[in-house]
Formats: C-alpha cells, structure tokens, sequence
C-alpha cells in the first residue's frame, strides 16, 4: 500500500526540458500543473454559467451561488480595508478561489492537492507581500518606513522594537504560506492515515475493527472540506489586513 | 543511541507543540460561546472572527506537526 505521503509525489505528464542554451530547466507538465488548470476552469466555469444571458430575469441559484460568494469577498474587502479597497476586490477575489477550488477539488479521491505544495503557496504569499510592500512604498514614500517604528514606546526600546517589527514584517509572507500549506498536506496525510487503519485493523480483526477508522475518515473528510474553506478565507483575509496595513499607516 | 530511534523520539517531542493551540482553541471556543451567550444578537458577527481565530491557532500547531513530519521523513 502507498505510504501516507505517496499522494504529494509530483510526476511529469509531459516530459519538457528546456535545451542547454537556456539553463536546461525542466519544465515538464505535471500533475501538479494538471489540477491548477483544471482549477482555473472550474472556476471560469463557475463564474461564467452564472453570469451568463438568461431568458427570464430572476436569477438561478447557479447565479444566486455566484453573487453570493462575490459579496462574501466584497464584504470582507469592504470591511477590512474600506472603500478604496474596491480595487483590490479583483485579486483578493482571484486568490480565493483559486485556493478554494484547488483544496475543494484535491478532496475528491486520487486527484491531487496543488495547495499542499509550499512552493505553490509561498509563489502566492510571495506576490501579496512584494504586492503590499510596494503598494505601501508607493503609497507613501519613504513614509511607509515609519510603520517600523512603534508609537508609544519608551525610548530605550525602540531600537529592539524596530527590529522586532522588521522580523515579525518579513516573516509574514512565510507564516502565509506555511499556514495554507501545512493545514492541507497535515489533514490529507491524516486521512490517509485513518483509512490505512481501515484496511490493516480490519484485516486483523474480521473487519469488525474496521468500523471506528471509517467512522473517523467520514468525519475528517467533513473537517477537511470545512479547512479547504477556512484556508482560502484566512488567505483572503489577512491579504485584506495586509493591504490595510500598507494603505493606513497606523 | 542509534540514529533511527532519536529521529521517532525527536518526532514524538516535537508534537508537544500542539499543546499550546490546544489550549488556544480552548481559548477561542470559550470566550466565542461566552459572547453568544451574552448576547446572542451578535452571533452572525462574533462567529466569523470566532472561526478566523480557530483557523490561526490551528496554523500553530500544524508548525509542531510540520516539524515532527520533517524529522521523520525529510
């Protein structure tokens, strides 16, 4: 039997290796590649169903679904950073489902979780922090560095504050990806492992042992689709709150 | 002692860390259930933040299980 972290294995589908002249890279098709396009076309298809001409005007729930989950994300855009936060809606909006049809679809079984790679959360975490800190250089100018500097302070702290600002700043595109990555590869691995338990208590026991471990996979996978939620939320939040940080200086 | 059986020791202390969220999440639900209770008016509010804190403490101790999964088999 495949061992609990068989799943994240990356094979190539498409074997493509760049030639000699331009640094010999592969940069082959892999299934990881397969489940982020498939991802981007459930939720093209998704959107585009849902908004699409219809003959009478009340709208579907397919239509209801979309406008529900636009709001879900224009609320929280609205909330967390304010009205100029409108134009931010589009890739807070884009990042969430992206992570949240990646982690829905690598629920179904034998198909694979791109989000459980860290290199694909730490490319997104990557892009809202260089995102955020430019945005706030450009936002504010030289300025921006001041929201290093606690206010309130004594004095003879500030030096360690400042250098604790720095660390706790640079870390967060590390703490956004880890959290994302860790709490999908941590709950498929521990499903696989209560369904491992499945197959050797019941083989051990006549199967009668069999029926706590399945009862405990059938709830994990309840838990674990709630996660796929609650990860692409927390993504789409603390985007928000980083934004927020950048527009308003303190 | 042989390297193998440190590896499982390290694994194993490394999951003390889950200690701390669990205490943490205990934390969350409780000051969560105690605020609805109070008012129950603001659920609808209280319960987002409740389940954002729930997913940020549970990040903390995926950090634990991360390490213990890199000492095992990294």
């Amino acid at each position: 039997m495949a061992g609990p972290l068989a799943q994240f294995e990356i094979k190539p589908l498409l074997e493509i290796r760049l030639p000699e002249v331009l640094g010999g890279y592969d940069i082959s098709f892999t299934n990881s590649a397969l489940w982020m396009l498939l991802s981007i076309s459930a939720v093209s298809f998704f959107l585009l169903v849902g908004i699409r001409k219809r003959e009478s005007n009340a709208p579907g729930r397919w239509q209801g679904s979309v406008e529900s989950c636009y709001e879900f994300i224009a609320n929280l855009v609205n909330d967390n950073i304010g009205e100029e936060g409108r134009r931010f809606l589009p890739i807070i909006f884009t990042l969430f489902l992206f992570i949240l049809f990646g982690n829905l679809l690598g629920m179904i079984p034998y198909s694979f979780t791109f989000t459980s790679h860290i290199i694909v959360t730490f490319a997104m975490a990557l892009v809202v922090f260089i995102g955020v800190t430019l945005l706030g250089i450009f936002t504010h100018g030289l300025h921006f560095f001041s929201s290093f500097v606690p206010q309130g302070a004594p004095s003879v702290l500030v030096p360690f504050m400042i250098v604790i600002e720095i660390i706790s700043y640079l870390s967060r595109p590390v703490s956004l990806s880890i959290r994302l990555f860790a709490n999908m590869m941590a709950g498929h691995t521990m499903m696989k492992v209560f369904a491992g338990f499945v197959i050797s208590l019941g083989a051990a026991t006549f199967g009668i042992g069999a029926i706590a471990p399945l009862a405990m996979t059938v709830v994990l996978t309840g838990f674990e689709i709630l996660v796929a939620f609650l990860q692409a939320y927390v993504f789409a939040v603390l985007t928000c709150l980083y934004i927020n940080d950048a527009l308003h200086l303190h | 002692m042989e390297a193998e059986a440190a590896k499982l020791i390290g694994a194993g202390l490394a999951t003390i860390g889950v200690l701390g969220s669990g205490i943490g999440i205990g934390n969350v639900f409780s000051s969560l259930i105690s605020s609805i209770a109070r008012n129950p008016a603001a659920r609808g509010e209280v319960f987002g933040l409740g389940m954002l804190g729930f997913a940020l403490v549970e990040a903390v101790a995926l950090f634990a299980l991360l390490i213990a999964f890199l000492i095992l088999f990294a």
